[in-house]
Order: structure tokens, then C-alpha cells, then sequence
């Protein structure tokens, strides 16, 4: 009985692959745009090689556009409510300086530290970093102890407070469980960018840049190599994979 | 007549016994049932948010396994230092010990998200979380003291309690340290974030174990119609004056070096004066009533001869002590996280504003389930089991020299 | 009086015994076995008996596979459970009692806590909006394949 089922998944991935080498030469210019190494089939692993980043231009990012926010709801599921219970992956953050008055307005999210406090002080290790530099929760030994939101330095955390139902088939989310900011995971493993950056895109903002920071020639470590870029909480030496310019 | 109103005694009427009994099983029925219901609706019904995480049943499971291990101390004065008069109360120290880390965890556990998924957190363990580690302290606690009591009270296994009683020692420092960094490895929050914690919350669960065990002691032997040795009494109110002055000492070198450092100065300002609930708990609930007024009973020329002013006493540290850890773990995320110093915050999502929080009933019916069933354990150790402290007075003379 | 607590106890065993014995029989004999609907396509992605068995080993393993390191193989993914199970009626595997998982599951009762977080019914199927930049066409192509046509939905837009 195993002998044929494992049979089948060597057949099955074969197909893929070569599947995914026709696909691939097809398109090849496409792929190219983006750099091959991102092109991941999906038998393949999340790689290490990778680190999925995001750069923030906060002189860019509209005062009182609220795009990012709404994209992220729909693609995630979320109410879009903001009471004191209720989840948000991602907020948009008002800052005025107190020397001289100069506010910035910008996007706060999971800021997927390379040393994640969350991940550190989870209990079971449901709070994990996928290889490629993700932070996620894994809900299915997330045991709702809300320790990783008292650890999380950006607040970017929620405790999702009531029963849920018809979520998203592709973001499961459920009563008793924290989670957060997943950089779009499931759109990130089909090449896509976040929802959030692709609405910032298409508002014509273009104030967040998504891609792979170990990639030299990725756009987003472009940028980072010609403007200067800054950590939120540098002091804390977390890593941040999410990095903001202009303020 | 003398015997009617034992509680520790088989031969007794068991009135009382029922009654106390009762009265405990009915808050710990409240509280399961309290439990149910969040099971059922989640947490939206609790006062309990995404800035204020850990609420009411944290401060009364984090009182009680922190006082847990205190009331252990009694027990190890007794072995580890051998002094008889605490070797004598040993057994009670250690039964309570496990009947308050028994209420402590089942709060703690009770509020979780999914408390149907305990076996995970019993299987799956991350090393470098410290509260993993605490999770394999509470076990062994249980295992080590529950040994221990038995090396107690087994007379053929006595000669092996003083090893075991040192273990459980060690053991229950580690334990303190740990509780206490589950709040002092929280890097980025700055009413935590201190090494302070550890040895704080260690000095802190000497006061407050030994305020329960005072109060636990004194009602013993009210019931038994025995008076305490006043010799005895005297000793165990000037550990405890000592213990309480530790503890003032800690909290006041805790916020001095916070005070110093001009990062910590908003904190600061809100806790000791601008923030409201949390200001007023912290000095006249953790500084006057479990700190100075205390003091000032214990150590005044009355309580030599008044095991009632001492019980007193007790009382107003164990209310002291959860006061602070009200202003602890719930004012430490009333004061927003500054994720930009020296700008001015604000969004959807409460940044830059202090947190709200208002408990509800089932956060109370949750944390007092706790010390319901603390009490219901002891009260039936107490019946099952000789805990009464059997003194040896010609010791305690030579223990005097 | 204690030979009449004795007897009475034995009846009592005996009658929870023939209550226990009657379920068991009827159960063996199949009289209320759950009705499960046809799911999509000619077969299941392993034999049916194999599937019976081991579902939950295969769910699990690509639970871990998927959640931790980012495999998206569709092939035992409980996405596609749902794409195929799904009840023409309810849309859902799992809303009434007749619908697969529910159907099994509560015969067997044993209970799952799958649908506290993922969505009983089948994504919508993605609208070509080609906007999404231009890797994310190579891999549409790659979705287009016949093997992979119902594997990469993109949920809910």
C-alpha cells in the first residue's frame, strides 16, 4: 500500500518539475524581472538563501490613505474593526516629532525580525521564523498564552477574542490563537508581493517595496544601498526585515 | 467542646469541615464555570484586550505559584538550616506549597486560548523560552515537594528529607528566578526589563509565603483551641518584618535605577505619580498596606503577645502582594510601548496611548477559582493529614543558644 | 440485605451490559452508517481505504509541511480536501451533519478542531487581474497545468 502511494507522490513530482521547467522557460524574461531564485516549485522547501524584506518610504506613504490597511483586510479576513479586541495586521501610525512639530504617517506591521523576541519567548515554538526570514504563528500548537505579545517590541501582535467563521481558505484564523502580519505567505510562496504593497502600488504611492534582501540586485536592496534606511527599535539589535526611509 | 471546632483531628465533627468545604468548592465551581463560558465565547467577554494581554487571572495565578514557593521557605529554614522550630511546621509548608502552585497553574492554564491544547504545551517545548522552563519547574516542583512531604512524614524515609528538602531548596529558587524573568527577559517593554525581577520576585515570595503561612498557622490553631508559643510568634513576625523590609528595599532600588535613566522617566512618571489606577494601587496598595503598615504592626511593642495583630499583618502583605503584582503585570502594559522615542504616537491601534483596562466578572470568577481551590486542597490536607506543627520546646530552647 | 445488593448489582451490570451489546451490534451491522457524498472527479488522491485509515497522518504531516516550511504540494492539503468534499447543498464540508468530515467524524464522534480556523467551503476561484507583476503570471501558467487546475486558488479577493 505505501510502495504505490509513495509511487504515485515520485511520479507526481516529476511532472512538476519538468512542469515547472516548461513554465518556466515559457515565461523566462518574466522570471528574470524578479531574479530565478525566487521562483520556488511547490514541493520545494522555503530556502534560507532567501530573506523576504520590505522598505518603507514614509515620505511617500499618503496622509490618511488607508489603502494598505483595507488591502490587507480583504486578503486576510479581517473585521477591518478596530476596538480594543479586534486584530490588525497592519496599522497606519501617526508620528510627530516633539523637537519641531514634523509628523510622518506610515505603516506598522510585523517587522519580521532576523531575532524575533516572539519566537524567543514562545512556550511550544508555535511562533516560528520560516526559513526564508517569515515570522509566523503556526496555530496548530499555538496554545493562546499571549506571551509572544507581551514580548513583541512593535505591538504588531493580536489574540483573536471570538469564534470565527468563513475565513479566507487561504489565511485559516481562529478563536484563542495570537497572530499577526504573515507578509502574505501565501501569496509570498505563488510570487506575488503582500497585499498591502501591491495596494500601495496601484494608489500610484509606490511607498513600499517588497523582495528579497540577501538579493544584491532585488529592488528593494537597491534602494537600501543608495538611501540611507533606518530600523524601528535599532537599539534592540532585532534585525529588522522591515525597514523605513524618511523619517 | 474543644474538639467541635478541629478541622485536623478524624474524630471531630465534621460540620465545620463540610462547611469550609463548600464554601471553597462553590468558588471553584464559579470559577469553572466562569472558565466554560470563556471557552465557549473567547475572551471578547473578559476585560481583556490586544494591548492588555494578561489581566486579573494573571496577577491572582502569578500571586499564588510566587507565594507558592515562598511558603516553601518555611520548610526550608527547617531542613536547609535546621532550626526546629520551622523544621516542625515543614510538612504544612510544603503541603501548602503544592496546594497553591496547584491553584496558581490551573488559573493560568483556565485563561489560555485553547486550554484544550495542554498536552502541547506539555509536548512541544521551546528551550529558550523561559516560560517553557517554568512550565518544567511547576512539574518538578509538584514531584519534589510532593517527595519531600513524604520524606516528611514517613518515618522510615525521615532521615533522607533534609538531601531532598535542599533539593526542593534549590529547586524552588529556580522556579522564583524564573517567574520572575518571564517578566525580566521582556526586552521591549520598559516596566519589565530588568534583572531586578528574578531576585525581586524571590525576596517578595519570602514576605508573602510567609504571610500565608502565618495566616494559615494562626487559624489552625485558633480552631484547636491552642495558642501559639509566643517565643515561636515572635521569631516568625520578625522573619517576616524582615522579609517585608527586603521587599520595600528591592521595589525602591527598582525604581531608583529606572528614575536615573532619562529613557525610563515616562514610566516612571506613571507609575508613581500620573497613572491613575496604578499610581494609587502602588503606593497605597503595594507601599502602605503591604509594606510600612506591616511594619509598623509587626514591630510594635503589641504584636509581641498578639498573634491577632500578626495575623493582621499577614493579611495586609498578602493583599500588598497582589496589589503589586496588579501594578506589576497590569501596569506594565497600561504604559504604552514607544516604538519612536521622542515623537508623539497615534493610530487605529492604540499606539501612544495609555491602555484601558476594565475587568469583568469572569476575570474575578477565573482568579479567585484559583485560591478556591488552594483552599479546598488545604482544608482537606488538613483534615486528612497531621499538618498541625508539633513543637519540641526543649529544642527550641537549645535552638535559642 | 447483602444478598439483595448483590443480586441488584448484577442486574444492573447486566442491563448495562445489553445496552452496550445492542449499540455495538447495530453499529457492526452498519444500520446507521453515515451517508457520504461523491466528491469531485473520478477518485480520491489515494485509495479509499488508505484514506479511511490514514487522513489524519497525511493532513498532519502536510500541515507541517506547509505551515513551517512553506511546501505547498495541494496534493494532501486540507484545501483540497475541501475543493472536492465540499456538499453540493451546503457548499461545506462540514456545516451540517450530512457533509463529509461532519458526517464521519460524528459517527465516529470523534471531534476535530480543523474548522475553528480553516474555512469549511472552497475558495473562489482567482480572477485573472495580470496586475499582480510578472513572476506571478509565470506561476499561473504553472496553475494552469491539468494536474495543478484546482490547486492554487487564490481565495477571496
Amino acid at each position: 500500500m505505501n510502495d504505490t502511494v509513495e509511487n504515485k507522490v515520485e511520479e507526481r513530482r516529476n511532472f512538476l518539475k519538468t512542469g515547472a521547467v516548461v513554465a518556466a522557460a515559457t515565461v523566462a524574461p518574466g522570471v528574470l524581472m524578479y531574479g530565478v531564485a525566487h521562483s520556488r516549485a511547490p514541493e520545494e522547501a522555503a530556502s534560507g538563501n532567501v530573506r523576504w524584506g520590505m522598505l518603507i518610504d514614509s515620505s511617500k506613504c499618503g496622509d490618511g490613505c488607508n489603502d494598505c490597511v483595507t488591502a490587507c483586510n480583504t486578503e486576510n479576513g479581517l473585521s477591518g474593526e478596530t476596538g480594543p479586541q479586534d486584530t490588525q495586521y497592519i496599522r497606519k501610525l501617526d508620528i510627530k516629532d516633539l523637537r519641531n512639530g514634523r509628523v510622518h504617517s506610515l505603516p506598522m506591521l510585523c517587522q519580521h525580525c532576523e531575532n524575533p523576541p516572539c519566537v524567543d519567548v514562545c512556550p511550544t515554538g508555535a511562533s516560528m521564523k520560516r526559513a526564508d526570514g517569515i515570522v509566523l504563528v503556526d496555530r496548530h500548537i499555538c496554545i493562546g498564552c499571549r506571551y509572544c505579545m507581551m514580548a513583541c517590541p512593535y505591538k504588531a501582535r493580536s489574540f483573536v477574542h471570538e469564534p470565527l467563521t468563513d475565513q479566507n481558505p487561504e489565511v485559516p484564523r481562529g478563536k484563542g490563537c495570537v497572530e499577526s502580519c504573515t507578509f502574505c505567505v501565501q501569496r509570498v510562496d505563488r510570487d506575488e508581493n503582500p497585499a498591502c504593497v501591491d495596494a500601495c502600488n496601484s494608489n500610484g504611492h509606490m511607498a513600499m517595496l517588497f523582495g528579497d534582501l540577501n538579493d544584491p540586485q532585488s529592488p528593494v536592496s537597491l534602494a537600501m544601498q543608495t538611501q540611507p534606511s533606518t530600523e524601528v527599535r535599532a537599539d534592540l539589535r532585532l534585525n529588522t526585515g522591515v525597514r523605513y526611509q524618511g523619517i | 467542646m474543644a474538639n467541635e471546632n478541629c478541622i485536623n483531628q478524624q474524630e471531630c465533627k465534621p460540620t465545620q469541615f463540610w462547611a469550609l468545604l463548600g464554601l471553597g468548592g462553590l468558588v471553584v465551581l464559579s470559577s469553572l464555570y466562569a472558565f466554560f463560558t470563556l471557552e465557549h465565547h473567547g475572551h471578547v467577554l473578559t476585560g481583556m484586550n490586544n494591548q492588555i494581554v494578561w489581566g486579573l487571572p494573571h496577577v491572582f495565578a502569578v500571586f499564588l505559584i510566587v507565594a507558592a514557593s515562598g511558603v516553601l521557605n518555611v520548610a526550608s529554614i527547617g531542613s536547609v538550616f535546621g532550626k526546629k522550630l520551622y523544621k516542625a511546621r515543614a510538612p504544612l509548608s510544603g503541603m501548602l506549597a503544592l496546594s497553591m502552585l496547584a491553584g496558581g497553574l490551573a488559573v493560568l492554564v483556565l485563561d489560555l486560548g485553547r486550554p484544550d491544547r495542554l498536552v502541547v504545551a506539555m509536548t512541544y517545548y521551546n528551550f529558550k523560552s523561559i516560560f517553557a522552563w517554568n512550565m518544567i519547574f511547576y512539574n518538578g516542583f509538584f514531584a519534589i515537594v510532593g517527595l519531600y512531604l513524604i520524606t516528611l512524614m514517613d518515618r522510615n524515609l525521615k532521615s533522607y528529607s533534609t538531601t531532598v528538602g535542599f533539593i526542593a531548596f534549590l529547586w524552588r529558587i529556580a522556579l522564583t528566578t524564573a517567574t520572575g524573568s518571564i517578566f525580566g527577559f521582556l526586552v521591549a517593554r520598559v516596566g519589565y526589563n530588568s534583572a531586578l525581577m528574578a531576585p525581586m520576585f524571590i525576596i517578595m515570595s519570602f514576605a508573602y509565603g510567609l504571610a500565608v503561612f502565618l495566616l494559615v498557622q494562626t487559624v489552625m490553631y485558633k480552631w484547636n483551641n491552642l495558642a501559639l508559643d509566643e517565643r515561636i510568634l515572635i521569631r516568625m513576625k520578625n522573619l517576616l518584618g524582615v522579609f517585608i523590609a527586603a521587599s520595600l528595599y528591592f521595589t525602591v532600588v527598582f525604581h531608583l535605577t529606572n528614575l536615573y535613566f532619562a529613557k525610563q522617566w515616562e514610566f516612571e512618571r506613571f507609575i508613581l505619580l500620573e497613572g491613575g489606577v496604578y499610581t494609587m494601587v502602588f503606593w497605597i496598595g503595594q507601599i502602605i498596606i503591604g509594606g510600612i503598615l506591616p511594619l509598623l504592626l509587626l514591630f510594635s511593642p503589641g504584636a509581641r503577645h498578639s498573634t491577632g495583630m500578626v495575623m493582621v499583618a499577614a493579611l495586609l502583605v498578602i493583599l500588598g502582594g497582589m496589589s503589586q503584582m496588579f501594578v506589576t503585570i497590569v501596569g506594565g502594559q497600561a504604559y504604552p510601548l514607544v516604538l519612536f522615542p521622542g515623537y508623539q504616537e497615534s493610530s487605529t491601534f492604540y499606539d501612544g496611548v495609555i491602555n484601558t483596562y476594565t475587568p469583568t466578572i469572569w476575570e474575578y470568577m477565573l482568579g479567585m477559582g484559583g485560591v478556591g481551590i488552594a483552599f479546598v486542597l488545604t482544608v482537606i490536607a488538613v483534615r486528612a493529614f497531621k499538618f498541625l506543627p508539633q513543637d519540641d520546646f526543649k529544642a527550641l530552647e537549645t535552638d535559642d543558644a | 440485605m447483602a444478598r439483595l445488593a448483590n443480586w441488584l448489582r448484577l442486574a444492573a451490570m447486566m442491563v448495562v451490559s445489553a445496552m452496550l451489546a445492542v449499540t455495538t451490534f447495530s453499529a457492526a451491522a452498519g444500520v446507521d452508517l453515515p451517508k457520504l457524498e461523491k466528491g469531485k472527479g473520478d477518485k480520491c488522491v489515494e485509495d479509499t481505504q488508505y484514506m479511511r485509515k490514514n487522513h489524519m497522518d497525511l493532513l498532519k504531516h502536510q500541515r507541517d509541511d506547509t505551515m513551517r516550511r512553506g511546501i505547498r504540494t495541494t496534493k494532501h492539503s486540507l484545501k483540497q480536501c475541501v475543493e472536492c468534499h465540499a456538499s453540493s447543498n451546503t457548499g461545506s464540508v462540514a456545516s451540517s451533519k450530512e457533509d463529509f468530515c461532519a458526517a464521519c467524524h460524528s459517527y465516529a464522534s470523534v471531534k476535530l478542531d480543523c474548522w475553528d480556523c480553516h474555512a469549511t467551503k472552497p475558495g473562489v476561484k482567482p480572477i485573472k487581474q495580470g496586475s499582480t507583476g510578472q513572476t506571478s503570471n509565470a506561476r499561473s501558467t504553472l496553475s494552469s497545468s491539468p494536474l495543478l487546475a484546482s490547486g492554487m486558488n487564490g481565495g477571496v479577493k
